[in-house]
Formats: C-alpha cells, sequence, structure tokens
C-alpha cells in the first residue's frame, strides 16, 4: 500500500462518493479535515467502515464517519471493535442507540486505558516494599495481599491493586504510606492497649473501628516524622490537609508523649458529639484488634518464656543444671550468681534469641514486663503440644545405619540413636522437569552464560614448562637471572588449561511436611535450574532429600548420586520430590557429610535447603535439642572439611541459623518464588 | 632490548627510581575513632613483634586504622591491594633488565622489611594460596624473609610488622584462609561503630553538621538490616562518608544518598527502589 497519507480533498472525494453526500446536501469536509492527520493505513480502515456501514445505511455511514474522525486516534487497535459494537447497536436499536453504544465504548476503552497506565499492582511492588519494610526498625513482618490493607502484628496485607490516584507513581506511593502506616501500627503500640470497652459504646461497631483507624493514623503519623521525617513528610503530602474540624484532633495526637490512649480519648470525644462517617483517606487501613490481640498474645507468651530462659541460664540456675546451659552461649561479663543483670538496661548481655525476643516484647509492652524478669525455675517452659504416645517403627526391614545424636540437656551422646534408611527417591512425572526447562529457558541461558565464566576453562596458567604462547614475562625475568648469574626458571609459557575446580557439592532438600505447595514447588525447581548450571561447570554434585518420622525412622532419598548422570531417570526423581513428614536434621547432615567426605575433591560443600528450623514427631526435638543437635553435626562435618550453607525461607530464620552456620552461610529468601531466580547466583557467588 | 645508548640508560635507572616501593610516612594524624581497646592491642602486638590481622565488613575502618597507627607509632606504612593474579615475586621483587645489566627490584614485601616499615596486605584471601605461604616466615619467631632469588636472607628489624585485613563476610569456600595462615596472627574485629561514635566520624570525615550526620548513618544502619535480604553488605561507613562529602559539595542530601549509596550497593531493580525509598523516608 501507498504510505503517503491521503490529503483533505482526497478522503472528502473519497467519502463523497462511499456515503453519496452530496445527494444529501451534506459536506465531509470537517470530517475529512480531522482523518487528514491519521496514518494512511488508519484512514484506510475509516474508509472501509464507513463503506461497510453504508451498505446498511448512508446515515450510519455518515455517523461512523463523523465519529471517527474524532475517536480513530485513542480508539487505535480497537477501532475495528468500535465500529462493530456500532453496527451491532444499529442491528438491534436503530440509529440512536449507535450512537450511544459508540460513545460508551470509547468512554469505557478510555478509562481502562487510564487504569492500565495509573494503577499499580501489588505483585509489582511487593518485592521493592518487603525491602523497605524489612530495613525499618522492629520485629520482620511478613507481606501479603489480601482485600483491605491491615495488620495482625506480624503480618501485612495490602490491596491487590491500587488505582485510586491518578498515575503509578501516586498509587506506589499510596502503597508505601499504607504499608508503613501498618508498620506504625506495630512499631508504635497500637495494639498495646484494649479498645474493646470504647468500640462497645458505639452502635455501629465497624465505623468505631474507622474512627479508631483515622486517629491512630494522626499519631501515628507524628511518630514516623521522628524516625524517618521524609516518610512522613510523603504521606502528609499525599493525604492533604486533615478536615477543619479534626485538626485539633490531629495537633493533639502529634504531640510526641501521645499514645495509643489518647487516640481513644479523641474517639469518645467524638463518639460524644455524635460522629458521622470518617472522612475518606485511602492511606488509612482497617483495624482488626481482635486478630492482632490474639496474634500478640501467643507471641508475648513465647517471647516471655525465651527471655526467662535466657536468664535462667545468666544467672546460673538453668533448669538442666548450669553447666551445660552456660557453655552454649558466648563468655558473658555476668556469670556469677550474685550479679544480676537487667536486660533493660543491658540487652546485649542476653544470647540472640533472646534478644531479639526481648526487643520484640518492648515492642509490645514499651519495656520488658517485670514478670519476664524472673527465670523460669526449673521444668522450664516447653511447646505446649506434647504428645506422648511413642511411635514404634513400623518397618521391619533393619535400617542401613545407626547415628549417634547429641543430647545438649545431657551434654553426652545418645549412641545409636537415629535408624537411617537411604532409599531411592521415586519418579515423578517425567514431562514436568522438561516443563520448567521450558517455562525457565530464558533464566537458565543466562545462568549458564553467567556460569561459564566461573569455569575457567580457558584461563591462562603462566610460568609452565609447556604451552602454547610465549610468557613474556617469564622470559624476560629468566633472561634477567641468567644474566645476574642465577638460574632462569625453566618455566616459561603460558598453557590454557581447564582450571580444575575441585569442588563437591552435596544438596540436602527438606522433604518434610512443612514444604508441601509453593515450597516445595521452589525446592524443585531450583534443583532443575541448579542442575542445569553446575552441568556447565562440571563440579560433581549430588542431591538427597531427607525426611522422617521418630529417630526410629530417619529418611534419606537418593535423587542424585555424585557418580549419576543428570539424566532422565535422575530428571524424574527430582519432578518427585515431595512433602513428607519431619525434619530432623542432625542425623541428615551426619549421614551425608559422612558421603560428602569420600570424595576426593579439595573443596567439600554442603548446602541445605529447608523452610525452617529443625523439628521432629513430638516435642523432644523440637526448638533447643534439635538446634543443639545439628549444630553439634555441622561443627562435626567442619572438622572433616566440609563446608555448610544453608538456604531457607523461613523468615524466622535469622533467629538460630548464625547460631548453626554462622553468621556469613546462610541466605533467606523472603518469597519461596523467588528461590529459583535467586539460588544460582547464590551458587555462583558462595563458589566463585 | 639492546639498548646501549648511555644517555637512554640514565633515563632508565631514574626511571626504576621512581618505580621503587614508596615509603608513606604520614605527616599528619590520620582521622581514627577508637571503639574499644583496638589501639592498646595494637601497639602492644607491635611490641612485642606479633603480626595483626583485620577482620571486618569493607568500609568499616580498617585501612584507616592502619594509617592511624603507622602515624601513632611513627613508621612508615607499605599497603600492597591483594588480588588473584598477585605472585610471590610482586610482593619479593625481581630482576628487571637495564641495558645490558640486570638490576634487583625490591617488592613491596622487602622494602617494608628493609625499612622496618609497617606492611599492610589488604585483602589477603584475594591473593593466590602459593602466594601467602611467603609470609610465613616472616610471621613466626623466624621473622626473617628468604629471597630465593638473590640468595638473600633478611631478617627484620623490630620495627617491621605486618598487617592483613580480610572481610569474613565474603561467602566463597573456595576463598577461605589457611588454619595454617591465621593462626599466626592477633586478630582485631572490626565492624560498624556504634550510632553515636559512627555519626560523629561522618561529620568530621564529611564535613557536614550533627543532624545531617546522624540522619546518613540511620540510613546505613536501615541498609545494613538488609543484609541477607537482597543486599550482600549494608553500607559501610566509608560510604556514609562519601555520601556526607558530596552533601558537603552542594548536593542535595537525597541526590548525594543515591549516587553514593544506593547505587553502589545494587543493582536489582526491587531493591534499588527499596534503598530510593528508605532515602526518601529519612530525609
Amino acid at each position: 500500500m501507498d504510505e503517503r497519507k491521503l490529503f483533505a480533498h482526497e478522503l472528502e472525494a473519497r467519502l463523497d462518493e462511499l456515503l453519496l453526500l452530496s445527494l444529501r446536501q451534506r459536506s465531509a469536509e470537517e470530517p475529512a479535515a480531522l482523518l487528514e492527520a491519521l496514518p494512511r493505513q488508519m484512514q484506510e480502515r475509516v474508509l472501509h467502515w464507513a463503506g461497510v456501514a453504508a451498505q446498511t445505511s448512508d446515515d450510519l455511514g455518515w455517523l461512523i464517519v463523523s465519529l471517527a474522525a474524532t475517536r480513530a486516534a485513542s480508539l487505535g487497535e480497537n477501532f475495528d471493535d468500535w465500529v462493530r459494537a456500532g453496527l451491532d447497536a444499529y442491528d438491534r436499536s436503530g440509529l440512536a442507540a449507535t450512537r450511544k453504544a459508540l460513545n460508551e465504548f470509547a468512554e469505557t476503552h478510555r478509562n481502562r486505558e487510564q487504569r492500565s497506565q495509573g494503577g499499580v499492582s501489588f505483585a509489582a511492588i511487593e518485592g521493592r516494599l518487603s525491602r523497605f519494610l524489612h530495613a525499618l526498625d522492629g520485629r520482620p513482618l511478613k507481606l501479603v495481599s489480601g482485600k483491605t490493607a491491615w495488620t495482625d502484628t506480624e503480618t501485612l496485607w495490602l490491596p491487590e491493586r491500587l488505582d485510586v490516584a491518578p498515575d503509578a507513581t501516586a498509587n506506589r506511593l499510596l502503597y508505601k504510606a499504607m504499608a508503613a502506616l501498618l508498620w506504625a501500627q506495630t512499631r508504635f503500640g497500637t495494639f498495646n492497649l484494649d479498645p474493646e470497652a470504647e468500640l462497645e459504646l458505639w452502635s455501629d461497631r465497624g465505623r468505631g473501628l474507622a474512627w479508631f483507624a483515622l486517629f491512630e493514623a494522626m499519631r501515628l503519623e507524628a511518630c514516623i516524622a521522628l524516625e524517618l521525617p521524609g516518610l512522613a513528610l510523603d504521606i502528609a503530602r499525599l493525604r492533604g490537609p486533615w478536615p477543619a474540624d479534626l485538626a485539633a484532633a490531629a495537633a493533639k495526637l502529634a504531640r510526641p508523649e501521645a499514645t495509643v490512649a489518647d487516640s481513644l480519648a479523641c474517639m469518645a470525644e467524638r463518639r460524644r458529639v455524635g460522629a458521622g462517617d470518617t472522612p475518606n483517606f485511602p492511606h488509612v487501613g482497617a483495624l482488626d484488634p481482635v486478630a492482632a490481640r490474639r496474634v500478640r498474645a501467643a507471641r508475648i507468651t513465647r517471647e516471655m518464656a525465651i527471655v526467662r530462659r535466657a536468664l535462667n541460664v545468666l544467672r546460673g540456675t538453668g533448669p538442666n543444671g548450669a553447666a551445660a546451659d552456660k557453655s552454649d552461649y558466648p563468655p558473658l561479663a555476668a556469670e556469677s550468681e550474685t550479679q544480676v543483670v537487667d536486660p533493660q538496661f543491658d540487652l546485649l548481655s542476653l544470647p540472640p534469641p533472646a534478644r531479639e525476643a526481648a526487643k520484640s516484647l518492648m515492642q509490645d509492652f514499651g519495656e520488658i514486663p517485670p514478670e519476664a524478669l524472673h527465670p523460669a525455675g526449673p521444668g522450664a517452659w516447653q511447646p505446649v503440644d506434647a504428645v506422648d504416645t511413642p511411635i514404634t517403627a513400623s518397618c521391619t526391614t533393619p535400617p542401613d545405619a545407626f547415628y549417634d545424636e547429641w543430647d545438649y540437656r545431657r551434654a553426652a551422646w545418645r549412641h545409636d540413636w537415629c535408624h537411617l534408611y537411604e532409599m531411592e527417591a521415586p519418579a515423578g512425572d517425567h514431562g514436568w522437569v522438561d516443563e520448567v526447562r521450558r517455562r525457565h529457558a530464558h533464566l537458565i541461558r543466562s545462568i549458564r552464560r553467567r556460569f561459564e565464566a566461573l569455569r575457567g576453562e580457558d584461563k591462562p596458567q603462566r610460568r609452565q614448562f609447556d604451552g602454547e604462547e610465549i610468557d613474556l614475562d617469564a622470559q624476560v625475568e629468566a633472561r634477567a637471572d641468567r644474566k645476574s648469574g642465577a638460574e632462569p626458571s625453566s618455566r616459561l609459557f603460558i598453557h590454557r588449561r581447564r582450571v580444575e575446580r575441585s569442588l563437591a557439592v552435596m544438596f540436602m532438600v527438606d522433604m518434610s511436611g512443612s514444604t508441601k505447595g509453593w515450597v516445595n514447588d521452589a525446592e524443585r525447581e531450583s534443583l532443575v535450574l541448579l542442575c542445569e548450571a553446575i552441568e556447565s561447570l562440571g563440579d560433581s554434585y549430588a542431591i538427597y532429600g531427607f525426611s522422617g518420622w521418630t529417630r526410629t525412622h530417619c529418611d534419606i532419598y537418593r535423587i542424585k548420586r555424585f557418580g549419576d548422570r543428570y539424566d532422565a531417570a535422575t530428571r524424574q526423581r527430582i519432578a518427585g520430590i515431595e512433602a513428607r513428614d519431619y525434619t530432623r536434621m542432625g542425623v541428615a547432615v551426619r549421614h551425608l557429610s559422612g558421603l560428602l567426605v569420600r570424595q576426593n575433591t579439595r573443596h567439600k560443600l554442603l548446602v541445605t535447603l529447608s523452610d525452617g528450623r529443625p523439628d521432629d514427631y513430638g516435642d523432644e526435638y523440637r526448638g533447643r535439642y534439635g538446634i543443639e543437635d545439628t549444630r553439634r553435626a555441622l561443627l562435626e562435618a567442619r572438622e572433616k572439611g566440609v563446608r555448610s550453607y544453608c538456604v531457607t525461607i523461613d523468615r524466622h530464620g535469622a533467629d538460630y541459623l548464625p547460631q548453626l552456620y554462622g553468621p556469613a552461610h546462610y541466605s533467606v529468601i523472603d518469597d519461596a518464588k523467588k528461590l529459583p531466580q535467586k539460588i544460582a547466583e547464590i551458587y555462583r557467588k558462595l563458589t566463585g | 632490548m639492546n639498548n646501549t645508548n648511555p644517555a637512554g640508560r640514565t633515563d632508565v635507572r631514574a626511571d626504576l627510581r621512581k618505580l621503587a616501593t614508596p615509603l608513606v610516612r604520614l605527616a599528619s594524624e590520620p582521622y581514627y575513632h577508637a571503639t574499644g581497646d583496638e589501639l592498646a592491642v595494637f601497639e602492644a602486638a607491635a611490641r612485642s613483634c606479633l603480626p595483626v590481622m583485620l577482620k571486618g565488613p569493607t568500609g568499616c575502618g580498617k585501612t584507616r586504622f592502619v594509617e592511624h597507627m603507622a602515624w601513632r607509632l611513627k613508621r612508615p606504612l607499605v599497603t600492597v591491594a591483594c588480588h588473584d593474579d598477585l605472585t610471590t615475586a610482586d610482593l619479593v621483587g625481581r630482576y628487571l633488565i637495564v641495558g645490558d645489566e640486570t638490576v634487583w627490584m625490591d617488592g613491596p614485601l622487602v622494602a617494608a622489611v628493609r625499612a622496618g616499615a609497617i606492611c599492610y596486605l589488604d585483602e589477603i584471601v584475594e591473593a593466590r594460596k602459593d602466594t601467602t605461604v611467603v609470609i610465613h616466615p616472616l610471621t613466626d619467631s623466624r621473622r626473617a624473609l628468604p629471597v630465593e632469588k638473590r640468595g638473600e636472607y633478611i631478617e627484620a628489624p623490630p620495627d617491621f610488622m605486618l598487617v592483613i585485613s580480610y572481610n569474613p563476610g565474603y561467602q566463597s569456600v573456595l576463598k577461605e584462609m589457611k588454619p595454617s595462615t591465621r593462626q599466626r596472627f592477633v586478630a582485631l574485629d572490626f565492624d560498624y561503630p556504634e550510632a553515636e561514635v559512627e555519626a560523629r566520624i561522618v561529620a568530621h570525615e564529611g564535613g557536614v553538621d550533627a543532624d545531617t550526620a546522624k540522619k546518613l548513618v540511620k540510613l546505613g544502619s536501615l541498609t545494613r538490616k538488609l543484609k541477607g535480604a537482597g543486599l550482600d553488605e549494608g553500607a559501610g561507613t566509608r560510604l556514609l562518608v562519601h555520601a556526607a562529602q558530596l552533601i558537603a559539595a552542594g548536593m542535595a542530601p537525597p541526590i548525594a544518598c543515591t549516587a553514593a549509596i544506593a547505587r553502589p550497593l545494587a543493582d536489582e531493580a526491587d531493591t534499588r527502589d527499596a534503598l530510593d525509598d528508605l532515602i526518601r523516608a529519612v530525609f
């Protein structure tokens, strides 16, 4: 087609011809002038549809042309649909309906266009926001999407999508403001006072809560301003001024000494003067004090126990004899019993998990509650879900191996305590891996490219006895040596050869029941990506899964042994990894590091993929016992020359992972979905 | 190669002198704010002729500490930034050809031993394994450096001191220091200073007022919480000082922080945006 645009007079002539305008004493001059600006392709489309419409009725053709003149540019690709909608309306209800239908179509199209430009989805901002929140002070918060914005003090819910504001920047800011206010609710004590007494006086509880949320927003904004003035400024700009009748309350709540009690007082005042609906401030989320108090109470019980137990240790009155417990913590200034440690003043004297718990308690109470400062005494707190029915091994075959387990309370081994069964992992769906490879084809390509740089295959080795190139530096040096009477070196060549990385890696995959769903998918996908990556590197690697059900039933699943190739059978076994029972980690570490040690490489690395702390059926292995045993197993591995690294999806992993793996030897991935993307990068850094 | 032009030869000689390892003698006191007993430990180690290892995250003041100690002890300082192609000859020295003669050039380590200087090997784990071994005889009771090429055995004077640094936060298993090397050193742990102290350092080094310094330190502490969750390491004091210097040079604080802190730390879009948000939040 000729690309030249048609001029107005040409358009006018064509339209006249199509619609027989001159017979009706109409002039196409005006629409033709507007159509002149369109690209040729669009002009032809308008003419085409004008002709089509004119076959039904000249009036319809005229209507389409006159509306198209102003609408065509904005409709773009949807122009054809727009005309069809018009023709359809004409067939059903005549010319007047056609005009209406055409206008409506254009209007909805315009709105949709605007929305998709300006709206922001939760998924698009999640990564950015979760990092932002992570960096802020206070206990870690989980970020998920929901209907409204609210928090139960441990999880933040934010709406699926925001298009309240006209453009994307403003909507992103709105997300940030919402999240920041919810964070501030947990940080500055919104839930530290029970609002039920006040709420009961409201005939409409929903309205009462809305007012409570609004007054809290006023107070919290001022709290934020003290720590993060820029953020508070952003929020203030976003919301605009408070309504005039609330300005006094806002000023009162902005005082630095204001607490949640002041917000409740403002509520009561509102109630007395007769409150209507709250003014609409989109950045103020909802409040659910009941849910929040439930989560808060559970947390307080848990953390109180942790702090009290830590104090036991500090004061040398541990429930199981002081000596065993004390040795587990770094040397403390206050080892003697007479010296009383007050965590109110010296948080640093507590061991790291208790320190976190104490900080979290301070967040909940404003100080550490005095009852937490009483040591728990003998028979300290244990997780409550104790189960006393012992499970006997249902398996009749003898175990493949027995392993000792470390009991920190006895400070001694339990001999042949764990019964280990090693078996081939069941094969899964053979199409699954192919599907993952297809889905991540791009990622795999880029990982391979990056890994190839690591391979060092073409790395020139200097100062060799023979090689493809002359090493000039060495030649010069040798000549100089000869001149000076010293014996010159005969290593004068550069040899390009593959540098042996000499690394064996064991992947230990958590197959406990808690990995069911996303985590399991993420683990399997990560393994596929890892295999693809490591294959290109040539490192020796193996994959084993572990799960179990009490000490008499510790299972290890062979997915890929060191000698196995990454072939169809291996791929099926990866696909077949599924969530099973529990996480008795110590015995798995012992068994797999034993296999790893037999590898004849210089470096040996044990990488654990997991979703949480060690755990087993019953309450014995849960908590401290499991962590201590696992720590012991990792130390043993370390002594045998095995380095350990842990990749976990447990957001609270930061509590115990430093204890297990050391401060630099673990990564916490906040979102299981991101594991596959991250894992290859972690591996590259780890071995680069 | 075979240049016999006498004029050319003197030029080369002059050139060689320029190439010799510079012994830095610090004229004025490098600013350093002690946070623990590191000054005392280092001085005691210096008196006892013991080598010292500095551990800590990047940009927390290890290099500055060594400079400060060199000034305090009034000894010259030789700094070597280690990299994975660093050979023994690069440290010890080599013969060069000048016209028809060969001339021996002392490497930085030998130069430091001869002068009784402090030799600082920065990021020692980056160096090749076989290279790190040459420092062994200097770090035990022998305190001497054999130079095989020359058949020379240089005994270190009491003023010579070896200092190495490394960052335990690096996660590569292939870049670990061998126990046989580590166990020769007196080790000092470095970490980011407390907020108040760090603010004073940033204010002093960056030339900004106390309030700006406090905000920068706040930003720094927020980024450090992202270690392991998007960042390999949070902003070190050095980055904060850079930002402060940009601010002192007239940049608006958010722009300075973006350029000096956010961009150097992260490439990934989410993390970068989160850092931008943090900067906006603090200022």
